[in-house]
């Protein structure tokens, strides 16, 4: 049984991982940039919620709300200041400005609400569940996390192929200037896609605050790493390729964590990426690139 | 006026100067052949009319309206559409896709199905290959996919851009000859053509370019017989 236990609960983090993920793929495919910020807009929206929920006491689902508001905005605002004026220069400066981003966040955090963990309360109420006599005991939170992702990476998908705006995101992904001839506005569409990737973001740490209940300015830092490795695990500019990757990453995770050693897991984890990476140097579903010449 | 009035335009890409001041017009219902080699100016000459690059100084008039004071996105909209050098389809959607993207500023559903079986129309195969993935087609069909896409915006004028480039001498006289036909049937055109016997044969008049001016200009039919024109592009 401890084995169905440490793959559901390894679907729930990689469920995590993948929401965090697709924000990585979607800005890459579109900005082509890699915005190592993203990981930060998870511990804003973590800080927002507590601040809605607990310091001033209001009902969870207004926390989840104003944090996904705040975070869609945030994202949104950060391209428009640090990366839209980097858009023709040499990747490295936006690399760069993208890990100035992280830290400005990071230590504004810091400076408002100091450096001690908060303990977080979960946002989740629905009762655990007990199968097989009661062996196998899943978490209220780990079952919301995976309906919510489901849900949200369905609803995704159906946005992308079946909405216009989705269409359009499509096209500037994959040529800004024939994008521009149809008549697409190539920079509202980039901030659409800051703003789903950091609304996502705020979900995403909303249900990885209330599993992991410890609350500090650099929370967002290395789940940020990690949802990372799955976008480039399953391809990076690839949505599907992001949540398969987010997935596999959080039971490769656990299942290292229950049977092999809790301290070597990432070793294991980041290890597996670089014989995949061997192997598939585009990742698990991503598409060969083709330099124009 | 002119449908489309060009004057004094100059293009610079960093301190070279790639267009040096060029003025010419393009009247409704005409067929206007830009002709010259490699290098010329001819691609950035359009690229800069639909707002894919900035100009430095001169101005683009489209029905009376600034182009270079347009919102780029906004120009298709105002019934200019763009065959792009290298068709640039987008290669990982359908052609269907392809094609409802081209219609993507309107929004009557009725007149975009209406365009869509024109297109079918003029060009059969792009139906028969709907649900194929734009990436797969050959090279005269990703023409023909860019040609329909832009004919999905009902443009009054179409910029094209090297249609024939790389195409066998039988898909360019097929292309061409869809090119006729969408002048016949009321749409401006103008013609970027690397092809310059081709294009002077369909055009009405025609601009030769030399590095980023225009060194001759006139009824292509004159042209077509000028010593000069024969014996640097014509290959006579």
């Amino acid at each position: 049984m401890s084995f169905l236990s440490y793959l559901v609960s390894g679907i729930s983090l990689g469920s995590i991982y993948a929401l965090i993920a697709l924000g990585y793929t979607m800005v890459y495919g579109i900005a082509k940039m890699l915005n190592f910020a993203h990981g930060d807009v998870i511990m804003v929206g973590a800080y927002a919620i507590y601040t809605i929920c607990i310091t001033w006491g209001l009902p969870p689902l207004v926390g989840v709300l104003g944090s996904i508001v705040i975070c869609a905005v945030l994202g949104v605002v950060i391209e428009k200041v640090a990366y839209k004026p980097l858009r023709k220069a040499s990747s490295l400066a936006v690399l760069i400005t993208a890990i100035g981003v992280s830290y400005l966040l990071q230590n504004a955090a810091l400076l408002i609400f100091k450096s001690d963990t908060k303990s977080f309360t979960s946002v989740v109420n629905i009762p655990s569940l007990d199968l097989f006599d009661n062996q196998l005991h899943i978490q209220g939170e780990t079952i919301a996390t995976i309906v919510v992702s489901v849900i949200i990476m369905i609803a995704l998908n159906l946005f992308i192929n079946k909405t216009k705006p989705g269409r359009a995101m499509l096209a500037v992904s994959e040529d800004k200037g024939a994008a521009q001839l149809m008549g697409i506005n190539v920079n509202s569409t980039i901030s659409l896609t800051f703003l789903i990737g950091s609304a996502l973001a705020a979900v995403a740490g909303a249900l990885l605050c209330s599993s992991y209940p410890a609350l500090s300015p650099t929370t967002g830092a290395m789940p940020g790493i990690k949802a990372f490795t799955a976008a480039v695990f399953g391809g990076i500019g690839s949505i599907p390729g992001a949540m398969i990757g987010g997935v596999l990453l959080g039971v490769i995770e656990n299942l290292s964590k229950g049977y092999i050693s809790t301290q070597f897991s990432d070793a294991i984890v980041f290890g597996v990426l670089i014989i995949i990476l061997l192997f598939k140097p585009t990742g698990l579903l991503g598409k060969k690139i083709n330099e124009k010449v | 006026m002119a449908m489309l009035e060009i004057k004094d335009l100059e293009v610079c890409y960093g301190v070279i100067r790639a267009i040096k001041g060029i003025s010419f017009e393009v009247n409704q219902g005409e067929v206007i052949a830009l002709i010259g080699a490699n290098g010329a100016g001819k691609t950035t000459i359009l690229h800069t009319i639909t707002g894919l690059i900035p100009a430095k100084s001169g101005s683009i008039m489209f029905e009376e309206k600034d182009l270079l004071k347009t919102p780029p996105h906004k120009i298709v909209g105002m019934g200019m559409a763009h065959v792009p050098e290298g068709r640039r389809v987008f290669q990982n959607l359908s052609v269907l896709e392809n094609l409802k993207l081209g219609a993507y500023t309107r929004k009557d559903k009725a007149e975009i199905s209406e365009s869509l079986k024109m297109v079918y129309e003029r060009f059969p195969r792009l139906e028969e290959r709907k649900n194929q993935v734009a990436g797969t087609l050959s090279g005269g069909e990703q023409q023909m996919l860019a040609m329909g896409r832009a004919l999905m915006s009902k443009p009054r004028i179409i910029l094209m851009d090297e249609p024939s480039m790389g195409l066998s001498p039988l898909l360019v006289s097929e292309i061409f000859d869809i090119i006729r036909v969408i002048s016949e049937s009321g749409t401006t055109v103008l013609l970027v053509e690397q092809n310059a016997k081709k294009a002077l044969s369909i055009a009405d008049r025609a601009y030769v370019l030399e590095t980023g001016n225009i060194k001759l200009s006139g009824k292509a039919s004159d042209l077509i017989n000028d010593e000069s024109v024969r014996k640097a592009y014509l290959g006579e």
